[in-house]
């Protein structure tokens, strides 16, 4: 595996599938009357949050501290951020202050690829911009496999604002790589124009696709998506592209209901939908935890490949 | 545990210090005195340390059933996140850890494992031991015991004890793991790491 | 304009390759070209001489589109180190673009820009006119004061933003037809660019940068040559970077209309790929584009659709590139490896041989800027060449063999945001000579 998790496009078949068994493993031990490893102890993880995320910063924040790394947090507000500190003079900080891994949640797509010129540890991309998210895909894919028993062969539409998401890139290719086929399912004006070169499908008709779905991920409506023209009005997007109970009752009966949160309750998903047993959101979040700890002992367990 | 990462394919050249008949007599005879020393093994839960300690665990479970009829629960116990050298290495994949239902609480539990060398997979494995529960008492069980211990560690089974050079190497091969059953004793630069 | 010894001296040199044909000597007197013949024919004199053996001698290149920064960016660039740069490019002219701070859309400031030029000495520098008041897009900047002021503006231009409302365009183009003057548009529909960071493609859609798309650029084209082609005036377009661009030149071309345009070094050899570092280094505008791209602005302007090459060389002090890609500022340097990425982009391509690249480098921004007729006055200050008996001695001597890694070390603009640090590129500039006096020998600056 690199030193650095940035893309999801970057895992072959062996690093994600060792990502998922380890968290496997891991989600077990987390099960135990002590949950806590020794695992990282001495190392130091950095939260380094450009953007408000705060289920985000929270899961890396407890997978490190099962793991008993030192958690510092770095919220940009209020810090040398807000005055003004460039990106490459906070990592130089960082840096100085002896981070083993720098957990990095920015606005702007390639930020965490940038990080990894100015850095000697390893790069964690918890989000940048619409570029990626690839710890989002790889608990995505766990719940996944935890739920149906596999990942090769599984039928997954995503559903949304893809041109603007980081969780749809790096589902895109997470899935692709393990094996799934991948339906996108968006208004047109909501997919990027080369949506072709991508190993997936795509589709404008939400309901023809559901009978053939094991999963349908339905992706969060930016607000400000509904004033620049996107789509005509919320309540037209929901009737066409929104997950309802009578829309959920064209899928097979083992098929299931994610959505990386926070949720937009009827506008992409109605209340009942999110609330029903298909629903994994909350299984999502605890799956969050096991599989950052996998992704931070994989990167950090090791020898420092400096 | 000088070879946690599995051994499969080429057997290994170098002196064969054990094979499979003398294997298996030497678990029967830690079967025996694990009866004695625990009074039957009526609380006895065996727990084997990835990789090739877990079919040991197993094979000893079965021989106490099939000679002496008692049923003991066996278990796997993964100890890489808790070892001592993570850093030397690349990250490892985890084994697996599997407590019977039962859980350890209360149990003597009896680590298996097959070589015992420095002590600090043992080390590793008293302190993931003691994330799992209170067991009433642990006891260590290994196939080889080949010296040069670096912590105050000793076992309370040993199946054969194997002087060696610190720079030689012990390779234990099980039919569950490798296809067939043998120890042997490689010489220094040899191994192939 | 400069009086040192130097101007005085004349110069014979030997041997050189005139436009890529035989060996010559020329020799120059006064500032003016009064001698080409046969290599080994002409006398020495007292004349000072430069053995060009090897080299090609081309006539000044003339950049028609050149940011200097000054006023306001002095930290960026400086008159004096941007033309130092073009001087090392073998540029002997540029067209310092008009969005410095403040804005260049007064008489005012056109002439200090024009006096930063005469002091600096090392070249013509023409000030672009903005063609709207601050580049604000909304009323005309005062065009016909800045054409008759010293600095003599032909070429408006509100680059870095596109003159978008088509009726304000209009009246541009048609106003400066008044005293031959020419609008050079950047085009770029705001709207479909808002935020944009990389060409609109398989890349952006990648990366997750916000696309630039190519039909933002062809459908101002487009408009632009409808509207040149209504009010009968002269358009030039800046920087085309796609291959629709070049189909829609080609076609008003075709027409008869009174449009050039120009292309940059950058887009006839890199593409979007590079942005997959996000290493704002390649992080300009228009954006670079595909391979596919590439290929036909080669073919465009090896065929004369596109009519020269212009730098856009847009010089950004360092903490404005390391930082996060949308943050960062667009623009590239360009003016000191212009000539061999064309070298390595149309002639090692055969596309183009050096005769063409006079034309696109030299002959044909001279005309596009109107400076042909700049003469006679203090100075013959017209550009373009040829290299020919009575013409001003503006020269470049260029060794094409060499093949060494660009080294922004060595550069003289004050800033090092060159896309090509550390390539590998054809050539290198020996010598530059500005109206008999060289500005340029043996590759480094004179003085």
């Amino acid at each position: 595996m690199n030193r650095h998790l940035i893309s999801a496009a970057d895992l072959s078949l062996d690093d994600a599938v060792a990502i998922l068994d380890t968290a496997e493993e891991l989600a077990r031990l987390a099960e135990r009357p002590i949950p806590k490893l020794p695992t990282l102890r001495g190392r130091t993880v950095v939260n380094l949050f450009y953007e408000d995320s705060t289920r985000t910063r929270i899961s890396f924040e407890a997978a490190a501290k099962r793991l008993s790394a030192d958690v510092i947090n770095f919220s940009a507000k209020g810090s040398s951020v807000a005055k003004g500190e460039s990106l490459k003079d906070t990592a130089l900080t960082l840096q100085a202050m002896g981070a083993d891994a720098v957990v990095i949640r920015h606005g702007g797509s390639g930020a965490p690829y940038q990080l990894t010129n100015w850095i000697a540890g390893s790069v964690v991309n918890a989000g940048d911009g619409t570029h990626e998210h690839p710890t989002q895909a790889l608990l995505d894919a766990f719940t996944m496999r935890r739920r149906l028993g596999r990942l090769d062969g599984l039928r997954v539409a995503i559903v949304g604002d893809i041109l603007h998401s980081r969780v749809a890139r790096s589902n895109v290719w997470l899935l692709h790589t393990l094996g799934a086929s991948v339906v996108l399912v968006a208004p047109p004006t909501l997919l990027p124009v080369a949506v072709g070169a991508w190993p997936c499908s795509v589709s404008y008709d939400l309901s023809a696709v559901l009978p053939q779905c094991d999963v349908v991920m339905m992706l969060r409506v930016q607000n400000e998506r509904m004033t620049d023209a996107y789509f005509p009005s919320v309540r037209e997007y929901s009737r066409r592209y929104g997950l309802d109970d009578e829309r959920m009752g064209l899928l097979p009966a083992h098929a299931i209901v994610m959505h990386p949160g926070p949720m937009n309750r009827g506008v992409e998903i109605t209340a009942d939908v999110a609330d029903s047993p298909r629903s994994t959101i909350v299984e999502q979040v605890t799956n969050g935890v096991s599989v950052r700890m996998a992704v931070l002992y994989l990167l950090l367990g090791g020898t420092e490949a400096r | 545990m000088p070879d946690d990462v599995p051994e499969t394919g080429r057997r290994p050249a170098g002196k064969q210090v054990l094979g499979p008949e003398e294997i298996r007599r030497a678990l029967t005879r830690i079967g025996h005195e694990i009866l004695e020393r625990t009074e039957g093994a009526a609380d006895v839960v065996l727990l084997g340390i990835p990789t090739r300690g877990v079919p040991l665990a197993r094979r000893l479970a079965r021989r106490l059933t099939e000679t002496e009829g008692v049923s003991i629960p066996v278990g796997s116990l993964d100890i890489t996140l808790y070892r001592d050298d993570l850093r030397l290495r690349p990250a490892r994949t985890l084994g697996h850890t599997e407590v019977p239902p039962a859980g350890i609480d209360g149990r003597i539990v009896v680590l298996v494992d097959d070589v015992l060398f420095s002590g600090r997979t043992v080390r590793a494995a008293l302190d993931a031991l003691g994330d799992l529960g209170r067991p009433r008492a642990v006891q260590l069980a290994v196939l080889v015991d080949r010296g040069h211990r670096e912590l105050p560690i000793r076992p309370d089974y040993v199946g054969k004890n194997l002087p060696t050079a610190t720079r030689e190497e012990v390779r234990v091969r099980l039919t569950e793991v490798d296809g067939e059953d043998s120890v042997t004793l490689v010489a220094g630069g040899q191994a192939a790491r | 304009m400069s009086t040192s010894a130097e101007t005085e001296s004349d110069w014979v040199i030997r041997g050189a390759s005139l436009t890529g044909g035989d060996p010559a000597d020329i020799t120059i007197s006064g500032g003016l070209i009064t001698a080409v013949g046969p290599a080994g024919t002409a006398s020495q004199g007292r004349a000072r001489v430069l053995d060009a053996t090897g080299l090609i001698a081309l006539p000044g290149l003339v950049d028609l589109h050149t940011h200097l920064r000054e006023p306001g960016r002095e930290d960026a660039e400086t008159v004096a180190t941007g033309t130092a740069a073009a001087a090392l490019g073998g540029y002997t002219a540029v067209h310092a673009m008009a969005n410095t701070d403040p804005v260049a859309d007064t008489a005012g400031v056109v002439e200090q820009v024009w006096r930063l030029g005469q002091q600096a000495g090392r070249c013509d520098v023409w000030p672009v006119g903005a063609v709207t008041t601050g580049l604000g897009g909304t009323a005309l900047a005062e065009l016909g004061a800045m054409a008759d002021s010293a600095a003599r503006v032909r070429l408006f231009s509100d680059d870095g933003q596109c003159v978008a409302d088509a009726r304000l365009m209009r009246r541009a183009l048609e106003y400066v037809k008044a005293f031959d003057g020419v609008v050079a548009q950047h085009a770029q529909e705001p709207r479909l660019t808002e935020g944009a960071q990389v060409n609109e493609g398989e890349i952006s859609a990648r990366l997750g940068l916000t696309g630039w798309p190519a039909v933002a650029e062809e459908a101002i084209i487009a408009r632009d040559c409808l509207l040149a082609a209504h009010v009968g005036s002269a358009l030039h377009v800046c920087h085309v970077s796609t291959a629709g661009s070049v189909e829609i030149l080609r076609w008003a071309k075709a027409k008869g209309w009174r449009v050039t345009a120009e292309v940059t070094p950058h887009h006839l050899l890199l593409t979007d790929e590079l942005a997959t570092g996000y290493d704002p280094v390649f992080k300009v505008n228009p954006p670079l584009r595909t391979a596919a791209d590439v290929a036909a602005l080669r073919e465009g302007l090896a065929d004369g659709t596109i009519d020269c090459v212009a730098t856009d060389h847009a010089p950004h002090p360092a903490e404005a590139k390391q930082t996060e890609w949308g943050e960062a500022a667009f623009g590239m340097t360009g003016l000191e490896t212009a000539l061999r990425v064309v070298q390595q982009a149309m002639v090692d391509t055969g596309l183009l041989d050096w005769a063409g690249v006079a034309d696109r480098m030299s002959l044909r921004p001279a005309v596009i800027g109107r400076l042909r007729d700049r003469g006679p006055g203090a100075a013959d200050t017209r550009q373009g060449g040829p290299v020919a008996v009575g013409y001003p001695a503006n020269l470049v001597l260029y060794d094409p063999a060499p093949g060494l890694p660009v080294d922004t070390g060595t550069h003289a603009s004050r800033s090092r945001n060159s896309p090509y640090a550390g390539m590998k590129l054809p050539g290198q500039v020996i010598a530059t000579f500005l109206r008999g006096t060289p500005t340029v020998l043996a590759g480094r600056l004179v003085r």
